[in-house]
């Protein structure tokens, strides 16, 4: 049965943000406003996912693709009639289908974003590109691997050129990697709450 | 009037002294019109001026005017005497602003075209108050200034209240025994102040509390009224009610008998009959108020609860309208399922949420109080096996989903619960008591019922005059209007008691109510001369003419508006206004010089509606529109009383062609009376006939629609029509 409220009573009370879908009034500008609708890359817009919440579809959103392709840009806070905080919602959402372990796991974003970025920065305290860029590419594996570290060559060559990418691992932890790490700790204390 | 002493002002501010000829002027007012006292000063609308004019009121015995200067829609509070004839020129609108920019190459004779329209207005204007005479206002010792208010409901009671706290007397029948009509069946109401989210208590109880509190207010309940006879200020208004007749004489009505509910029997498609549990907005604020939103098939609490809106309503197969009120009724119920059960789901199905004003405060108190909008339709209602499975195509998820309810409340439509008649097909009913019965049972000529427009609704001009009906004196407020909620109900019978008050004030001083507010004419029928034809009691918008047995008109001046629609209809030129007549215009028409046809100087005659294609002459005048220094403008009281006797005039008087510029009509007219300018329309189809006796081209004559916004191309409008007459050469008349 459709229009179950359980699952966006859930969201409404757990995710981050998200007692705000239920005032969104469907007008679609957000989605109108996404630049990267134009390019299909969205199953559906922040209007879809929003509607798709309260009519209980709590497999297809949180299984879905479509709130990780968010890139902050922030066009559709700017531009909701309603004031809702559009970017951060869909960001809440995200983070809600990992928490509850709905999230696909071959959702590259989820995978890039919880696993290679989050380990990688939590370590040191700092990203350290060249891990990071050599641990994403193998992260299916040496044969996947290998084929990705070629076809990013020339970047990564003309990067190293200009000087924006550094070869050498950070080493050690960046100053203060105490507070840091108190920091974080302090927030998922808070979370649990 | 034989002592009538008439003084002639000409103004020569405002540029008029640099443009015109001004002792020409003054010829032509005390030589050829022979006016006794003429006179010129620069300002005439200063102290001084204005002294001037005085002082020969009081000194010279001048009793009557013409005022030579502005527009007549200019300085209406400085030329106010102590005379009921006067009639102002406007030199500087439709000469001197719309004939400014010469043409170097012959600049004579533009000055000289000039001067002779400035010549002509003069001589219309001094005819025009040769032949007015001072209106006596229309006083009769049985003037009540009571007001009854029909319908106890939200808006009767308002009415009411807004009445007596004016210091009137206001009679409120309700034809139940109750007062309060549908709101007293409600648990709550949307919300009327900040921060306008959330639903408040009914206020039906401390209203109806307060209307029993004034003494003013006399409430006759189980009333019905039987009979409306006689006008504002004298209806004899009859109720019925279980003890007997009560005659009450009153000076005018509000008309606030609410709506009646959509009948929901027709509304099979969204499940109505196909199971108890599928209920009307109405039954669901039954339940709401006695605490009991359960199932009504078997009496569980009903936890999910569904309302359709547009329960037929946009629906060309039901009510074709939005009925304005039933998005917000429904947030509002859909807060009683929530705050009945900390569980409960409400949902609204719509096509369209309207929310105007403040009460998009109020949707977002009904969202963020968890209520789910789906915008889709109902497909099909089935009772399944937890309560009514609702099969409904969402359109935002461009699917079919099921959803299962317990209640399902359609948010039905409002009908007005006023009889109101077609004013095209106008009831050949003689007044009687024989006639059939409807609400208010009016003793009019053209039928017993407000006339109406669309929809049942009556007719009301719903952004000037929303309040009035095509009856003077009888102001509909509320859902018998339109369709409204509470809040607009309120304002609405707020206004139209403010109206009530108005036309009986009006009346008492024998002055009409709008558009002509504050005039004091009204027609006069020299009935000996009548044939019995009938147009004017068929015609007059506001059916103020009555008629005898034999089919003579009995006029009700205070009926009357003062259009004039009955002088243009009348073929035997029997009705005229002491200051308005068949015989004014036409001598104004005539008593204009014709150049001789070698003189190449064609006239062009406008006659203008006072209301609409004046003022945007006037505003075309102020952005120094080129008009033709051909045209000589005439203001009508409304197109409706155009005599076809005045064309028939102009064109045997050598006029070379006459337009005639009226507000635009049909269902979405513009006429300040109604049907002025499609009754003027329709008379001047005859007139090609008289055009063809006289062997004229009937393209001489030309009606246009000029409405007020209109100033841009007023102007291009006319020196079209000058043009277009230009090519059929100049009229044969001239010679005679």
């Amino acid at each position: 049965m459709a229009y179950n409220l359980s699952f966006a009573r859930k969201v409404y009370k757990n995710a981050e943000m998200g007692h705000w879908i239920k005032m969104c009034m469907q007008c679609g500008v957000c989605s109108g406003s996404c630049p990267l609708g134009p390019l299909g890359a969205w199953e559906f817009g922040p209007r879809e996912i929003f509607q798709r919440v309260r009519a209980g579809k709590e497999e297809e959103i949180l299984g879905s693709g479509a709130m990780w392709m968010c890139t902050s840009c922030y066009n559709c806070i700017v531009r909701c009639p309603r004031g809702l905080p559009i970017t951060h919602i869909v960001h809440g959402l995200a983070r809600y289908a990992v928490e509850t372990g709905k999230v696909k796991p071959t959702q590259p974003t989820a995978r890039f974003a919880t696993k290679v970025f989050w380990n990688n920065i939590v370590k040191t305290g700092r990203v350290g590109e060249a891990a990071l860029s050599m641990h994403l590419y193998f992260i299916d594996g040496i044969g996947t691997g290998i084929s990705n570290v070629l076809e990013m060559k020339d970047v990564a060559l003309g990067m190293l050129k200009s000087k924006r990418l550094n070869p050498i691992p950070f080493r050690g932890k960046i100053k203060g990697y105490d507070g840091f790490k108190k920091m974080l700790d302090k927030a998922f204390e808070l979370e649990k709450k | 009037m034989a002592d009538k002493k008439i003084g002639c002002y000409i103004c020569t501010g405002c540029g008029i002294g640099d443009a015109l000829d001004i002792a020409a002027l003054e010829v032509v007012a005390k030589k050829e019109q022979k006016i006794p006292v003429v006179k010129n000063h620069a300002m005439l609308c200063g102290a001084e001026g204005l002294a001037l004019i005085q002082k020969d009121m009081t000194g010279e015995g001048v009793n009557a005017l013409v005022i030579a200067a502005c527009s007549p829609r200019e300085q209406g509070e400085a030329f106010r005497f102590d005379t009921r004839i006067m009639d102002r020129v406007s030199l500087r609108e439709l000469v001197v602003w719309v004939h400014e920019q010469a043409d170097q190459k012959d600049a004579d004779t533009f000055e000289e075209d000039r001067n002779m329209a400035a010549g002509d207005y003069l001589t219309m204007g001094c005819m025009r108050v040769k032949k007015m005479n001072a209106p006596e206002p229309f006083q009769d010792p049985g003037f009540s200034k009571d007001i009854l208010v029909v319908g106890g409901g939200v808006s009767g009671l308002t009415a009411a209240r807004e009445i007596a706290k004016a210091g009137y007397k206001a009679i409120l029948v309700e034809k139940s025994d109750a007062l309060g009509g549908h709101v007293a069946g409600m648990h709550q109401v949307s919300a009327s102040k900040p921060p306008y989210r959330d639903p408040q208590p009914n206020p039906i109880g401390q209203l109806i509390a307060e209307v029993e509190g004034f003494k003013s207010i006399e409430v006759i309940r189980n009333g019905d009224i039987i009979n409306t006879a006689g006008a504002p200020g004298l209806f004899d208004v009859t109720i019925k009610t279980p003890s007997g007749d009560e005659n009450r004489r009153v000076g005018a009505l509000v008309v606030a008998t609410g709506f009646k509910p959509y009948d929901p029997a027709k509304l099979g498609h969204l499940g109505h009959g196909s199971s108890p549990d599928v209920i009307t907005g109405l039954e669901f604020e039954a339940m709401a108020k006695a605490g009991k939103i359960v199932r009504k098939s078997d009496g569980q609490p009903a936890k999910r609860v569904a309302f359709a809106l547009c329960a037929g309503q946009r629906d060309a197969a039901h009510l074709e309208y939005c009925s304005s009120a039933c998005c917000i009724a429904s947030m509002k119920q859909a807060r009683y399922v929530q705050d009945a059960y900390a569980d409960g789901s409400a949902y609204v199905i719509f096509q369209e949420i309207r929310t105007p004003g403040q009460m998009e405060d109020f949707y977002r108190g009904a969202q963020d109080a968890g209520t789910v909008f789906i915008k889709g339709d109902i497909q099909k209602v089935a009772t399944g096996s937890g309560g009514l499975d609702l099969e409904v195509k969402d359109k935002l998820l461009r699917s079919t989903e099921t959803l299962q309810v317990d209640l399902l409340v359609l948010a039905t439509g409002m009908e007005p619960n006023l009889d109101t008649q077609d004013p095209n097909v106008p009831a050949p009913v003689k007044p009687g008591p024989e006639t059939s019965h409807t609400t208010l049972n009016l003793q009019y000529r053209q039928g017993p019922s407000l006339p109406n427009l669309k929809y049942g609704f009556a007719d009301s001009h719903f952004i000037c005059f929303p309040y009035e009906t095509r009856r003077t004196g009888i102001y509909v407020a509320g859902p018998a209007r339109r369709p409204m909620g509470i809040a607009a109900a309120m304002t609405d019978a707020s206004g139209a008691a403010l109206k009530a008050i108005q036309a009986v004030e009006s009346v008492a001083r024998g002055a009409a109510v709008h558009p002509r507010a504050g005039d004091l004419s009204y027609p006069s029928f020299r009935v000996e001369a009548c044939t019995q034809c009938k147009r004017c009691t068929e015609e007059c918008p506001f059916g103020a003419i009555n008629e005898d047995d034999k089919g003579n008109p009995l006029f009700n001046p205070t009926r009357c508006r003062r259009c004039g629609t009955c002088m243009g209809a009348c073929p035997q030129k029997i009705i005229s206004f002491a200051n308005y007549s068949v015989d004014m215009i036409g001598s104004m028409v005539k008593e204009v010089t014709m150049p001789e046809e070698d003189d190449e100087k064609p006239r062009v005659l406008v006659f203008c509606c006072e209301n609409d294609a004046y003022p945007a002459l006037d505003m075309a005048a102020r952005n120094r529109t080129p008009l033709s220094t051909y045209v000589r403008v005439i203001p009508l009281r409304c197109m409706g009383s155009m005599s076809l006797v005045w064309i028939a005039d102009a064109m045997s008087s050598g006029w070379d062609g006459v337009l005639l510029m009226g507000c635009r009509h049909g269902d979405d007219y513009q006429c300040h009376n109604v049907r002025g300018s499609a009754l003027a329309e329709i008379r001047l189809s005859k007139v090609s006939e008289t055009l063809k006796t006289l062997q004229l081209e009937s393209a001489r004559v030309r009606m246009i629609e000029v409405n007020i916004m209109d100033a841009n191309v007023v102007v291009d409008k006319i020196n079209q029509f000058v043009e277009d007459l230009s090519e059929l050469g100049p009229n044969p008349f001239k010679e005679f």
